[in-house]
């Protein structure tokens, strides 16, 4: 029972993760309908970043996480601006080659600068386990969960209480009336992707600390994972980015330990295509007809 | 029995309901106006007749059959084709293509016939090509064959869709606004072709418009739809006068 | 599309074909062409058919599929199964174990093909292309835990039959079955999916057939090219046939023109010899490709041959005429 309980708590921490880098994705998706996969090289690109401060400036961590999110959000905006702004009006097959032409240039970029050999993130945050009741965890896992709800809690109020958030929100739903009513859609567009490249950063950043290995291909399936997270929840919906990541986070990390970590990469991409053929717009979606 | 006929067909979307009890009947040869301001639950009709929607009550027949539940293609090889609002050419294909397209049910070589290019490839095809080319002669368009339809004018790129549609030889045509977005001058054209195709094909028409100049002019009957209801039905001289469609179009 | 038989056109497209092929044995034959520039040669062929197999899909069918890899690795691993079986049971070798091998590992990826397309090809753009990346690595993971296929270790001791002439043949068969197909009824019905699905279902095509159909097909070849690659190196690793290779794959599609075969060939060839070229800046390669891609699709989306095939006989007249090339006629409304 206790292990069962422990599986739970990495669970939500594992989950934490990938909500906060399914926000990312799901974030840029309800503003510009497309699937941003260079968002899994974003969180990489922050977990260098934090890597980078740490070991060669020695920040703290605190530190070390402002300057990561905040790279990492003018990172986003610069891809958003170079690469995707041209081709709002392209078919969106070729939107999504170039997003995943974005993906292996910025993994190759690493890959050079950085060098393939990984790289051992310091311990930037003490560990050591805290004892709550019959329970152990790390501090690593606690300051995981507690930041990513957090930053949760941040960016709902920053969608629901602030102007950027509302037009965000507007953004989503009509581009054209969003123009019509003064709303800078360029601006706000560049808003959504600073602000979901910085919480993918947050991810990258969690994730180094928790597994310690930072190299060029680490965003690649925590990407797709987190991805599929958000497809789960609703494609397009905050909660549902939040809700599919701690779900995935949860099957993922009870599946590695009760069916077996081989299959658990299987079972999470099963849940993918399960969820795109009943129920394709997600566990919080509503439906939506083509207007012909 | 009419050509085309509806029993009290619905379309309910979630709360609400775009089209309520709708009726209308399209005999062989007639041709049929539905108007309605905008919102009106036009195109959701439409939608419904080609099989686009299924209808959440009611019952639509085509010759007497039923084709609720039918998918598009298969009320196409029924009899009855369509034209979009927005022009819906296959726009990186020539102007002759996008007939030929047409041709593909009346053409019956197999993938493997066509692959390794047995003989009846070769009759069919041969045959195919020359009944686009008559046919685009039809319309005076046989110069343009080779033209690639997105480079075509919108006047022309209009005809070519409606060319296209009756390339499936169907027994209705149904056009979606086919004046949207023309001038005088384009939709006059328009009126021409409409006039001509009825006459050379006799085929029964029933189109969508807000262009009253072609509505009033061409069509023989007119049924006026507002809020997903029918709320006249008649001669283009008995509509004009209709005291609900006035007040529908301008306000009380 | 063709309207008639032209036997010109056909024997001068086969005497282009034999030619190239004799050259290539001659070259060989003189030495000219070590094991390696061979290897290199037999990597192209099944460059060409996965990439010329995936145009069917994106570029004709327009519908992107990002799972290719998982095809090839159902056709790799077929074959190479099946030839041991065949070889060891009934003592088959050489071009016929290949040619039975290579039949069942195209059927059994075309028959996955079908079962995946099915429930896929439902969903449109996007979520088609998610659903095919999931397929893909699904498969992966399938091969990678099942017993017989070696699993995680590889597959050892498969037949090596793969040869430059078989590669070489069983490519030109590949491209000119598809150059048949696009160009049939059944290709021009597939195109215009593509162009118009719900156009193409309001003129009667019966578009869940074609696309199931094309999507088949592509995985039909795929399983073609994979058991070509498996029959090479006769060695398999699951994790080769990974999301990374189903997009090396379309970039090649894209470089070359979505919906040019011509140009799938002509980029297979490019992007084949250019990384073996370019070996010293390996690291750079991948980096220079992915940045290419994207301007690509910024600059050039069409690709260096767009949806346009380049015809020998064409090339030919405008060789003997002048080579200007006639504009398109833009037609005004007085015409």
């Amino acid at each position: 029972m206790t292990i069962f309980l422990q599986q739970i708590i990495n669970g939500l921490s594992v989950g934490s993760i990938y909500a906060v880098i399914a926000l990312g994705y799901t974030m840029v998706y309800g503003i510009i309908r497309l699937i941003n996969f260079a968002h899994g090289e974003i969180m990489m690109m922050g977990a260098y970043f934090a890597f980078v401060t740490v070991s060669a400036m020695g920040m703290p961590f605190y530190l070390v996480l402002i300057v990561s999110m905040a790279l990492a959000a003018l990172l986003g905006i610069a891809v958003e601006t170079m690469a995707y702004r041209p081709l709002r009006k392209a078919p969106r097959i070729s939107a999504l080659i170039t997003a995943i032409g974005m993906s292996l240039f910025l993994q190759n970029l690493a890959l050079v600068i950085f060098r393939p050999e990984p790289k051992r993130m310091p311990p930037v945050i003490p560990r050591f386990p805290v004892r709550i009741g019959p329970l152990q965890i790390g501090t690593v896992t606690i300051t995981t969960i507690i930041l990513s709800i957090v930053f949760m809690i941040l960016l709902d109020f920053f969608v629901k209480k602030t102007k950027p958030g509302k037009a965000m929100r507007a953004v989503s739903e009509d581009k054209e009336a969003s123009l019509l009513m003064g709303i800078n859609v360029n601006r706000t567009i560049s808003i959504t992707f600073a602000i979901g490249s910085a919480l993918g950063a947050l991810g990258g950043v969690l994730y180094s600390v928790s597994y310690t290995q930072v190299f060029p291909t680490m965003g690649v399936m925590p990407g797709l994972k987190a991805f599929v997270a958000a497809v789960l929840g609703g494609i397009g919906l905050i909660p549902g980015a939040m809700l599919g990541g701690f779900v995935i986070g949860m099957v993922e990390t009870l599946s590695k330990s009760y069916i077996s970590s081989q299959w658990s990469d299987a079972i999470v991409f099963g849940i993918l295509i399960i969820v795109l053929l009943f129920k394709p717009t997600g566990i919080l979606g509503k439906n939506e007809k083509e207007k012909v | 029995m009419a050509l085309l006929e509806t029993k009290g067909i619905g379309m309910q979307f979630g709360g609400l309901k775009a089209v309520d009890q709708f009726e209308i009947q399209v005999d062989e040869n007639e041709l049929v106006g539905l108007i309605g301001p905008n919102g009106a639950g036009k195109t959701t009709i439409f939608n419904m007749l080609t099989g686009v929607y299924k209808p959440t009550e009611g019952d639509i027949t085509l010759n007497g059959i039923s084709i609720v539940g039918k998918k598009p293609y298969q009320i196409v090889n029924m009899g009855a084709a369509r034209t979009f609002q927005n022009i819906r050419l296959f726009k990186d294909l020539s102007v002759i293509d996008n007939i030929k397209i047409a041709y593909h049910n009346e053409m019956s070589y197999t993938t493997v016939e066509g692959i390794f290019r047995l003989k009846r490839y070769w009759t069919q095809e041969k045959k195919a090509h020359q009944e686009s080319l008559d046919f685009l002669k039809i319309f005076s368009m046989e110069d343009y064959a080779d033209i690639l339809a997105k480079n075509l004018p919108y006047g022309k790129q209009r005809k070519l869709e409606i060319a296209r549609a009756l390339a499936t030889k169907p027994k209705i045509l149904l056009l979606d606004e086919p004046a949207a977005g023309m001038n005088p001058h384009e939709t006059r054209e328009l009126m021409e072709t409409i006039h001509f195709i009825r006459d050379k094909f006799e085929i029964a028409i029933l189109l969508i418009e807000h262009d009253m100049s072609l509505v009033m002019g061409i069509c023989e009957r007119i049924v006026v739809v507002d809020y997903g209801k029918i709320i006249a039905s008649g001669t283009p001289d008995s509509i004009k006068k209709n005291p609900d469609v006035i007040r529908v179009y301008l306000g009380e | 599309m063709a309207k008639t038989f032209n036997l010109k056109v056909f024997i001068i497209n086969l005497l282009a074909v034999i030619f190239i092929f004799i050259a290539i044995k001659i070259l060989i034959g003189s030495g000219a062409l070590s094991r390696y520039l061979i290897s290199i040669m037999i990597f192209i062929c099944v460059n060409i058919i996965l990439a010329t197999s995936l145009n069917l899909a994106t570029g004709f069918l327009g519908q992107l599929a990002l799972g290719h890899a998982g095809f090839m690795a159902i056709g790799a691993y077929t074959s190479a199964l099946t030839a041991i079986y065949l070889r060891s049971t009934y003592n088959l070798s050489g071009t016929l174990l290949l040619l039975a091998s290579l039949v069942a590992a195209g059927l059994f990826a075309g028959i996955i093909g079908v079962l995946i397309g099915i429930p896929a090809l439902r969903l449109r753009g996007d979520y088609l292309a998610i659903i095919t990346l999931g397929f893909g690595e699904v498969i992966r993971v399938f091969i990678n835990n099942i017993g017989f296929t070696g699993g995680a270790k590889g597959l050892t001791g498969i037949p090596r039959i793969t040869t430059i002439d078989n590669a070489y043949w069983v490519m030109v068969l590949t491209v000119a079955i598809l150059y048949t197909l696009t160009s049939s009824r059944q290709g021009r019905a597939i195109i215009s999916i593509r162009e118009d699905e719900i156009a193409a279902e309001a003129v009667g095509i019966q578009t869940t057939r074609y696309k199931v159909m094309g999507f088949a097909i592509a995985a039909f070849f795929a399983g073609i090219g994979g058991g070509l690659y498996a029959h090479f190196i006769a060695f398999l690793d699951p994790n080769t046939f990974n999301f990374m290779r189903s997009v090396e794959i379309l970039v090649i599609v894209v470089l070359g023109g979505m919906g040019s075969l011509t140009g799938s060939v002509v980029s297979a060839i490019v992007l084949t010899i250019l990384p073996e070229a370019l070996r010293d800046f390996a690291i750079y390669r991948l980096l220079i490709y992915s940045g290419l891609l994207v301007a690509m699709m910024i600059f050039r989306p069409q690709g260096i041959f767009g949806t346009k095939e380049f015809s020998l006989v064409q090339f030919f007249k405008t060789l003997r005429h002048n080579p200007i090339v006639t504009p398109r006629k833009k037609v005004k409304e007085s015409d």
